[in-house]
């Protein structure tokens, strides 16, 4: 018995690297979510909660249900292929009830800069303006209709621009 | 935009990676080098750097445990970083590394120490009172043989541990170099040197570290420093640092060679905004001076006072290059537009999470920790322990 003796405390050693394991293990099996791994490397009961998500878009075409004028000038201007909500933010609650929820007056000078301040990193033919130099000091509106914003040459506005109302 | 030259794309003005990511790679270098050293004297039998051997271990687990640190600090989300042991990722070079940091803190540094180390704990936890008694008792693990035979076998064990500790540490820091030389996206890291140039410098910075804090432990206890120790350290010191120097320079010339695409960026950017850092700093400061002082001693007989200053100053200087080269690397990858057109520039703060003070504050850590791991395990106790033994 005098051989194990001496390589004894080793098997100690051994014994708590084991017991780390082991517990690295056991904490595992707690922590670790049951559904991980279902279906990839992520937690598979995720889907179901994010489906279960309330539904915050309505979608294009929700909004040409009610509002086809602006939806028939929209499709002829440049603005044909950026979609109501990119513009009015979420409004699933005011398609399925208008009476709910109003949506908020957007300021132009936040909304359209965004997309169209020039920088250097967009594409070259997109369209940009330097916001302060472009507008002198009036709202982009009163020049661009939002919904068809080109500017027509005859009258130097969009069609029925929207502030000129 | 302020700090920006020429065109950069908008997601690379601001730098993700800070000075802690700086720091991070610097530190594991110092445990990778110090373990080296400590295996030369074990694996290698050189029996001249003895007095660093016990030395450089508690060094390498002091670093050791900082190493995290940074990263955490560094995470969105520190909070959730243990599910990177939990849910590791096969593909992910970053969560298999998460388990080489366990392996190489458990398996390798703390098993080595402690295998060394046995003798005296069980002296200690026999001979100390109260608390520390406790203590020690525990590190026993309930075993006090220290049979003639047991040690023997200690022994042998050890050196087997090193034997496997070596790939270990070069795996540890290998890692860093990996991630970065394995980006293929910035032309600064992507290169296969990477991992290989970074073991090198670790093992200049780290045997750099070992050397100065041996210097000024054995000045503290007032004992005389090993001459023949220093000697033969900073021989290998020597040795090491040309390797690292010349593969970085080849690293360097094949950049210049090759001369692709980013190449008329890149050497924009070591004139202007890295000059300092590297040009200056890592090189002609940090480089070429403690390789001429080093070639002096060398060559050269100088007296022993003058010698133990030129180790000094050139172990300082080695750990400013290293750290210097770690910046560059880092905060340098990150200054140039992938466009090759502009340059942005990092604002480093001050007492934000990722500031300088916290970056200064992790790297006198591991001194504390140091501390801590010299009064526990003292390097040198193996005579007080038998006068006292024999006293008892
Ligand atoms: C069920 C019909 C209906 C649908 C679907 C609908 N709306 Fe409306 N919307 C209305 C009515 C009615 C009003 C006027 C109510 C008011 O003034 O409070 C209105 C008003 C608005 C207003 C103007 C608020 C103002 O300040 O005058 C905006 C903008 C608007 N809707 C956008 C949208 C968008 C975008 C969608 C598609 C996501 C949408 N609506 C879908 C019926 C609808
Ligand atoms: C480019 C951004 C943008 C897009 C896309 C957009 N809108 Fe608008 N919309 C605006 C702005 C800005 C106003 C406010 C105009 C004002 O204050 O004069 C507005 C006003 C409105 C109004 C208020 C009444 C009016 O005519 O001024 C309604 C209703 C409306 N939008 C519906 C829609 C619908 C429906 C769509 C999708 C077919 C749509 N919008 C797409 C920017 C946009
Ligand atoms: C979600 C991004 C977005 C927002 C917000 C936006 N736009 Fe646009 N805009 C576009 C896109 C996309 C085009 C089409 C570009 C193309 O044809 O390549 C465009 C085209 C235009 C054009 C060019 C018309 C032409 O002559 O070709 C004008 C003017 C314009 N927008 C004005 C505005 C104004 C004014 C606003 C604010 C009411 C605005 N835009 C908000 C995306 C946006
Ligand atoms: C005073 C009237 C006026 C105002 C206000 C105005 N614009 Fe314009 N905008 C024009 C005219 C006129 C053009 C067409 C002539 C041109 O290209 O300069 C135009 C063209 C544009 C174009 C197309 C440029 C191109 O290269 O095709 C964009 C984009 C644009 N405007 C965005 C805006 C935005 C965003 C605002 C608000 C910040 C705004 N505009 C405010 C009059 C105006």
């Amino acid at each position: 018995m005098s051989g194990f003796k001496d390589v004894q405390h080793l098997f100690r050693f051994a014994g708590l690297f084991v017991a780390v394991i082991l517990a690295f293990l056991v904490v595992r099996s707690y922590v670790v979510p049951k559904s991980f791994g279902e279906y990839g490397h992520y937690r598979g009961a995720a889907i179901g909660e994010i489906a279960a998500h309330p539904i915050k878009f309505a979608g294009h075409q929700a909004c040409a249900s009610c509002h086809t004028d602006i939806v028939e000038t929209k499709a002829k201007g440049a603005h044909a292929h950026v979609n109501c909500e990119a513009c009015h933010g979420p409004l699933a609650t005011h398609a399925s009830d208008p009476s709910a929820m109003t949506p908020v007056k957007l300021d132009t000078l936040v909304l359209c800069v965004r997309c169209h301040a020039a920088s250097a990193a967009k594409p070259k033919g997109f369209p940009q303006v330097n916001p302060a130099e472009h507008m002198g000091g009036v709202p982009c509106q009163s020049c661009h209709n939002p919904h068809s914003p080109e500017i027509r040459p005859d009258t130097g506005k969009s069609l029925a621009a929207g502030g000129a109302r | 935009m302020s700090g920006v030259e020429g065109y950069m794309y908008p997601n690379e003005v601001t730098l993700y990676w800070s000075v802690l990511i700086v720091l991070y790679p610097y530190i594991t270098g110092l445990v990778a080098g110090a373990f080296i050293l400590a295996s030369l004297e074990r694996v290698f039998r050189v029996d001249a750097v003895k007095p660093t051997y016990r030395l450089a271990l508690l060094t390498a687990l002091a670093f050791l445990l900082d190493a995290p640190l940074p990263l955490q600090l560094h995470l969105g989300h520190p909070e959730r970083s243990y599910e990177m042991y939990f849910t590791p990722h096969a593909t992910s070079a970053m969560a298999m590394f998460g388990y080489v940091y366990l392996w190489y803190l458990m398996a390798v540094l703390v098993f080595e120490i402690w295998l060394d180390y046995r003798r005296d704990i069980v002296l200690m936890s026999q001979q100390r009172k109260g608390l520390m008694r406790v203590v020690y008792k525990m590190m026993t693990l309930g075993s006090n043989n220290i049979s003639e035979r047991s040690l023997h076998i200690d022994e042998k064990v050890g050196w087997i541990v090193t034997l496997i500790g070596i790939p270990s540490a070069f795996l540890l820091h290998g890692y860093v170099g990996f991630i970065f030389g394995s980006l293929k996206s910035n032309p600064w890291w992507s290169s296969p040197l990477m991992p290989v140039v970074f073991i090198f410098s670790a093992m200049a910075s780290g045997i750099a570290a070992v050397m100065l804090i041996y210097m000024a432990v054995t000045k503290l206890r007032k004992e005389k420093i090993d001459m023949r120790c220093v000697d033969a350290v900073a021989m290998y010191m020597f040795y090491i640092f040309i390797l690292d120097f010349s593969l970085e320079m080849l690293d360097l010339v094949h950049r210049i060679y090759e001369a692709d695409e980013s190449f008329r960026s890149l050497d924009f950017m070591v004139h202007t905004k890295l000059y300092f850092s590297q040009i200056v700093l890592q090189i002609l400061i940090g480089t070429l001076i403690p390789l001429i002082l080093l070639f002096l001693t060398q060559v050269a007989t100088i007296g022993e006072r003058a010698r133990k200053r030129i180790y000094v100053v050139c172990s300082s200087l080695i750990l400013i290059s290293v750290l210097a080269m770690r910046w560059n690397v880092v905060i340098g990858g990150q200054l140039f537009s992938k466009s090759f057109l502009g340059y942005t520039t990092y604002k480093m703060a001050l007492v934000t999470r990722e500031g300088l003070l916290v970056a200064i504050g992790l790297t006198i850590l591991p001194l504390f920790f140091l501390w801590v791991l010299l009064k526990l395990l003292p390097p040198w106790p193996k005579k007080e322990l038998q006068e006292s033994a024999a006293g008892d």
